[in-house]
């Protein structure tokens, strides 16, 4: 992986420094909130229900060992023992205090990370497909540029204080893993005919209020030139994008505004002047980058373990967990092992301090010392060999992390929801454990197959609930209970698709009754190996909001009043939360 | 007082904003130093060319290309900076430098703030007009809160990765 240079340190020292001086003067009341508000945002430190919440970048989402036990020590020393994934391949830590903020910044630092740039109205941290370098069906390699990427968009002057956030993705598979249609910049890695390395550049996708798949506004763009493209497509949004309505700021909307041809037109019209400029990527930088990138020492073995085999035929959760949580490697006798973090009755995406040192010292056993963050908030091992995945299984059990549900209706995605953000207008996580609890059942949601269900507290959508096959949206109503609206269709991939709402919203209890519904449809529906998803768009959407509407809910009363009662009573909801 | 190439500086030029009864044809320009905004100059264009020094501010949601005829008449251009988060400014500040060839002053004015320095000088500014109520010795620190960059920009006319030269994976290049 990428190991920093005398000048990424220098950069990232440069900025724990600056960072703790506007912490400083925040304290001593120099600076006003408002005015310490894009700063801090800038280092991805939010002010939630219960207080600050960092939110610490991971590149693309690849770290090593030594960066995870990183992360274990934070959550150990200044936080409550754990942490949250998201599905930005970031980590989340909850209960932090301002004053540690600084400390924990050096901390990061001394392992080569940071927070720079993982919120606020700025180019955010660069993600990619989980998969790269180890995937089958991969054309070239993401990790590289998303690196150079990363690189050009840290502290770039002129666009950091854009409308709204900008978040960018880039894929090199034949399936698109990275959600790149659902990003501002969605960038494909890929070959022409003549083999050379380019970018299919699509803009415009997003989520949130108004989602949108993106829009292509390049077939090919050589790679020598993809930072000044992406420079002309920002400093457009810079000066055109809207700044009277937060609702209307993102770069979807200009896109959809202007339409793609003249927007387009405007790029390529800026792009003219700096096109072959000093700011045009070289061989030499590729290469030096991508050197961080070779292959670690494969053995030559075979892809056959007839002891792997046996040990299938004998043990059913070990041969459910090999069908759902072990990927094909493109190298022989090599595996790629996807460690859930949504073992029911679990907080999608969260790890505890011991779970995380458990993965740095897996991963520094059977796969080189690297583990990947996937947008689902699961975690990676992406270079294990088959002979080892007996030991792997049953050393990963130990600490929770095998449950045999990759891609299965309880791997949720979830964001934080009414728990933690004051964004949310109802919980998300205890929905989500809910669900998981009544779907348990590992045999009924293999039979279920491939199914995505997302969550999101809000329409912010930090769920991705829109592009979920099954999408819930708490959604704000006048009473300001806690409603969900659930829509159906969304997908992801190279058939990305937003989901459509299914009718009136229902309450917290009634929502797994209502995925119950929708899959009862989905059982009698089915053809042969055909998906939810595949079940939706051949039959449409009305034979599943028939069956959902069709009777009343028999649910018991409301256990839960209110819906921040999980709040732990000894933290008093500080004053300046929006929602109270 | 001003900061100006990386100095604390005294200033006597007055930027003139138009109060809700002014007109930008008919407002009246004081004597001495003045910076207008466009819509003043783009009127009154043939009086204030007499001037031996003149200024003109653009605001953030006008096109630095208005004033593509007329560059070379100025003895300082200003960005307006109506809010600090408002970014529209660094890419006209760009704009006036890289395609318009805008040599002369570029002050930043308005709500310019310590933290917002670094990048500030970093797409072209070379003056800057802190906000009244803070220090402006603190201000100037702000320009120095990097020691180095990754990007091309105004002020660095090559990327890192044309500048230095960098270390590659050691281990990759024995393999």
């Amino acid at each position: 992986m990428y190991r920093y240079d005398e000048y990424d340190q220098q950069i990232v020292n440069d900025r724990v420094k600056q960072y703790r001086d506007q912490v400083r003067r925040r304290l001593s009341g120099e600076l006003t909130e408002e005015e310490f508000r894009p700063l801090r945002l800038q280092n991805g430190l939010y002010m939630q229900i219960h207080g600050y919440m960092l939110r610490i970048a991971v590149p693309y989402g690849l770290i090593s060992s030594k960066q995870m036990r990183m992360f274990a020590h934070i959550a150990r020393k200044y936080d409550r023992g754990y942490g949250h994934f998201t599905t930005r391949q970031n980590i989340q830590f909850n209960w932090l205090k301002l004053e540690d903020t600084p400390d924990i910044l050096a901390d990061l630092a001394s392992v080569e990370m940071h927070a720079i740039q993982t919120s606020g109205n700025c180019v955010r941290n660069i993600t990619s497909d989980e998969y790269a370098g180890v995937a089958r069906d991969e054309v070239v390699d993401p990790r590289p540029y998303a690196e150079i990427l990363r690189q050009w968009s840290t502290f770039h002057p002129e666009f950091a204080y854009l409308p709204r956030k900008f978040k960018i993705a880039v894929s090199g598979g034949k399936e698109d893993r990275a959600a790149i249609y659902a990003h501002d910049i969605g960038l494909s890695v890929t070959k022409n005919k003549q083999g050379e390395v380019g970018f299919r550049v699509l803009v415009g996708g997003g989520l949130g209020r108004t989602p949108i798949i993106g829009c292509e506004i390049c077939e090919f763009m050589p790679w020598q030139h993809i930072l000044t493209y992406v420079e002309s497509i920002l400093r457009v949004y810079n000066q055109y994008g809207r700044r009277d309505n937060i609702y209307k700021a993102r770069i979807k909307i200009l896109v959809k505004a202007l339409g793609i041809d003249e927007f387009r037109r405007q790029v390529e019209a800026d792009w003219a002047d700096i096109k072959n400029g000093p700011g045009t990527l070289t061989a030499e930088e590729v290469t030096r980058v991508a050197s961080f990138f070779t292959d670690p020492a494969y053995e030559t073995l075979d892809d056959h373990d007839s002891k792997l085999n046996e040990f299938k035929a004998d043990n059913r959760p070990f041969s459910n967990w090999m069908l759902r949580n072990v990927k094909p490697h493109r190298v022989p006798g090599y595996a790629i092992v996807v460690l859930s973090l949504k073992k029911p009755g679990c907080v999608p995406g969260d790890a505890t301090a011991e779970q995380m040192d458990a993965v740095a010292d897996l991963a520094e056993r059977y796969s080189f010392g690297e583990v990947r963050i996937t947008h689902q908030q699961n975690l990676v091992l992406a270079d294990v060999k088959q002979k080892d995945l007996i030991r792997l299984w049953q050393e990963a059990g130990a600490y929770e992390l095998t449950a045999p549900n990759i891609g299965l209706l309880t791997d949720i995605i979830s964001c934080p929801g009414a728990d933690f953000c004051t964004l949310a207008n109802a919980r998300s996580i205890p929905l989500a454990k809910l669900i998981a609890e009544r779907f348990e059942d590992f045999d009924f949601q293999h039979d279920i197959g491939e199914i995505t269900l997302n969550m999101s507290g809000c329409v912010n959508a930090c769920g991705q609930h829109h592009i979920g096959n099954i999408g819930v949206t708490g959604v704000e109503k006048k009473d300001h209970g806690e409603w969900y609206q659930v829509s159906i269709g969304g997908a992801e991939g190279n058939d990305s698709s937003i989901g459509k709402i299914i009718g009136p919203s229902f309450t917290f209890n009634q929502v797994p009754e209502v995925i119950d519904r929708l899959l009862q449809v989905y059982l009698r529906e089915r053809t042969e190996a055909e998906c939810f998803i595949d079940t939706v768009r051949r039959i449409g959407h009305a034979p599943f909001k028939e069956h959902v509407y069709a009777s009343d809910f028999a649910v018991a009363q409301e256990e839960t009043a209110d819906k921040h009662e999980v709040a732990p009573a000894q933290y008093a909801i500080p004053f300046y939360s929006p929602r109270f | 007082m001003i900061i100006k190439n990386n100095a604390i500086v005294a200033d006597d030029w007055v930027v003139l904003r138009l109060n809700e009864q002014d007109s930008a044809e008919n407002v009246m320009i004081p004597e001495g130093r003045v910076i207008v905004p466009l819509q003043v100059w783009l009127k009154q264009r043939n009086l204030l060319q007499e001037r031996t020094e003149i200024g003109v501010w653009l605001a953030s949601d006008e096109r630095p290309e208005t004033l593509k005829e007329d560059i070379d008449k100025f003895s300082v251009i200003a960005v307006d900076f109506p809010k600090f988060s408002d970014g529209r400014g660094y890419s006209i500040a760009y704009n006036l430098r890289a395609r318009l060839g805008y040599v002369g002053e570029m002050r930043a004015i308005g709500d310019v703030l310590r933290d917002q320095l670094f990048y500030m000088q970093r797409v072209g500014f070379d003056a800057f007009a802190p906000r009244q109520d803070r220090s402006i010795e603190d201000a100037l620190k702000g320009l120095a809160d990097f020691s180095e960059v990754y990007q091309t920009s105004i002020n660095s006319k090559l990327p890192l990765f044309r500048r230095v030269q960098r270390k590659g994976n050691a281990a990759a290049s024995l393999a």
